[in-house]
């Protein structure tokens, strides 16, 4: 089990406080909202999407520490990415959240987000670190809004198949 | 005993506690003595679930070494043994809350089915188009969603009794409400997100004035009030085992036996028949007209032994030390910087709920939980209250009889480490 600090890094704590791109987004051509309604978080993803690339992305609502960190982080990493870009990098985060992508053993995009990697441990927090990216994605996709009971159990495959070997 | 003016008489008299001796109390709780993240368990979330003592633990693992069976069947050894084990703990509930009598409690999973065994079954048969429902605003959702499925299905209104700031019902607007369209009133016996203690007798009164039943959800209510349904004058009291240290899947519907027997069935199927055609079936007497099906026979043996237990125990002086907690507690937390404490009603029972500054309720419960403190961070099923204080969510320590002084200290060092985190 990681320490405390590992979850609550500097950089995140900063983020928490001061989120980017924390704002509408009225030249926005894609948006979709996220709810968590085991924990009452919202919040809503701005993208201007271009050519077949994310020009801006910008988001606005209310959470945990965590997920208002990983919604402001997320919308750094995502400028100027094209769509598949932005799905593998979706694809790599959730990954690495729920503990299914060693982030030293496979290669992988995350770069800054691997400040993240210690959402693993917590397994009650990994909707928090989500719920940004896969609101981003259902805007991506032309999606309205997305909820975490849609996304799975509240324990990863992995981890219900090691509670279910012993 | 009542609950009021305890809070002071304790904090001024603290010899009073002395009587109750916590420690050797903890000790009858197996879990309790575990270590979690390296730190000695600090249990606080006990109104989401209490913890079991050794004797319900023991009484269940009996029931299923040596006495398992289907109950009311067999004419066999087994199903004589379960059968009776069954019943008396229906007689030890119908004593724990003075029923009349014992066909009056109805065994069911918890206060959920518990509210959707009334709603579906008082109201399929007496609420109609038109009709009124009346709750309270710091309901639990099991408390309202019932209701409000029941008000669609029928065409009826939900209505609401607001309450103040201090998180106490507005019984003025209560009158109000009632008029010959109402057709039950549904309130906790204690607000598990407030810790507000409702005056049922008071709210009784006023219905019956109305010839208006009145269920109280007494999922917080069971585990610290002593409960008498007569005294209440209440017409349904629901139970959750598993709030008073029973297992999960036990719980209990009490209700009056002529309101019970007017009532539509629940669940069809085995036990709560009489004769079975394929023109019609004639329904068993209460309490198996609303026992469909085996039921949890260990869970519900399991709630008769933490009846036992809590009647060993000296339950005045154990709702005098968790008032004198919930004080040291209430007191200790609003004196840290930033910490806002959500629910202040002048009669309280075992809940603190708080928010910090800045910091978000879950981040608040990861921190506690490193320090190997278990609180519930959320919404706690309310929603509505949320909304009345205007925050997402709330952080809630909730008390048992078990948890110490001690306890409190480390839950108050937490909450300065959590401001500090986040400083």
């Amino acid at each position: 089990m990681s320490e405390l600090s590992e979850l609550y890094q500097q950089v995140i704590l900063d983020h928490n406080k001061k989120p980017r791109n924390f704002h509408e987004l009225e030249e926005a051509n894609r948006v979709a909202e996220g709810f968590n309604p085991l924990c009452g978080d919202q919040l809503k993803v701005y993208l201007r999407v271009e050519d077949g690339s994310v020009r801006e992305v910008t988001f606005v609502g209310s959470g945990c520490a965590i997920s208002k960190a990983s919604a402001s982080m997320m919308t750094q990493s995502l400028k100027g990415k094209n769509r598949e870009e932005a799905l593998v990098l979706f694809d790599e985060f959730h990954r690495m959240v729920i503990g299914e992508l060693d982030i030293e053993a496979e290669p992988n995009h995350l770069g800054r987000l691997k400040i993240f990697n210690g959402v693993r441990d917590y397994p009650a927090r990994v909707k928090c670190a989500s719920l940004a990216w896969h609101t981003m994605r259902a805007a991506l996709e032309g999606e309205q809004s997305v909820t975490t009971e849609n996304l799975g159990p509240a324990i990863s495959a992995s981890q219900a198949a090691e509670m279910a070997d012993q | 005993m009542s609950v009021t003016d305890t809070i002071e008489s304790i904090v001024a008299a603290p010899s009073a506690k002395a009587d109750f001796d916590v420690e050797r109390v903890r000790e009858d709780f197996p879990v309790l003595s575990q270590s979690v993240n390296g730190k000695p368990l600090v249990y606080l979330d006990n109104a989401a679930s209490a913890q079991v003592p050794r004797i319900v633990i023991e009484r269940g693992a009996k029931y299923l070494r040596e006495e398992h069976s289907n109950i009311h069947r067999g004419v066999h050894y087994l199903s004589q043994k379960a059968t009776t084990a069954y019943e008396g703990a229906r007689e030890k509930v119908r004593r724990f809350i003075n029923a009349r009598e014992a066909r009056e409690c109805i065994f069911v999973r918890g206060c959920t089915e518990g509210i959707n065994l009334v709603a579906s079954a008082y109201g399929r048969k007496f609420v109609g188009e038109g009709d009124e429902i009346v709750v309270s605003e710091m309901e639990h959702h099991s408390n309202i969603v019932p209701w409000q499925m029941l008000c669609e299905e029928k065409g009826a209104r939900l209505r609401v009794i607001p309450m103040n700031d201090a998180g106490e019902l507005l019984l003025d607007e209560f009158d109000a409400l009632l008029n010959e369209r109402t057709k039950m009133v549904a309130v906790g016996h204690i607000s598990n997100s407030l810790g507000t203690v409702n005056s049922i007798k008071e709210i009784a009164v006023r219905a019956h004035k109305f010839g208006v039943p009145v269920l109280v959800d007494g999922a917080q209510g069971a585990p610290h009030l002593k409960i008498d349904v007569q005294d209440l004058d209440c017409d349904f009291y629901v139970i959750s085992g598993h709030k008073m240290f029973a297992p999960t899947g036990s719980g209990v519907v009490y209700g009056r036996a002529e309101l019970l027997e007017s009532m539509n069935p629940y669940h069809g199927g085995g036990s709560m028949i009489r004769t079975v055609t394929f023109e019609k079936s004639t329904y068993a007497a209460i309490p198996e007209k609303f026992e469909a099906g085996t039921p949890a026979i260990a869970s519900q043996i399991g709630l008769g032994a933490a009846i036992d237990y809590l009647n060993g125990l000296d339950r005045e002086q154990a709702l005098l030390h968790e008032e004198a907690l919930l004080a040291y507690a209430t007191e200790n937390l609003s004196a840290i910087e930033g910490v806002r404490i959500i629910g202040t009603a002048r009669d309280k029972a075992s809940v603190l709920a708080f928010v910090i500054e800045d910091v978000h309720p879950h981040d608040v419960g990861t921190i506690l939980d490193r320090e190997g403190i278990a609180i519930r961070a959320g919404h706690h099923c309310a929603q509505p209250v949320m909304q009345h204080f205007k925050v997402p969510a709330t952080a809630r320590a909730s008390f048992a009889f078990y948890n110490t002084k001690d306890e409190v200290d480390r839950l108050a060092a937490a909450v300065e480490k959590v401001i500090e985190v986040f400083s």
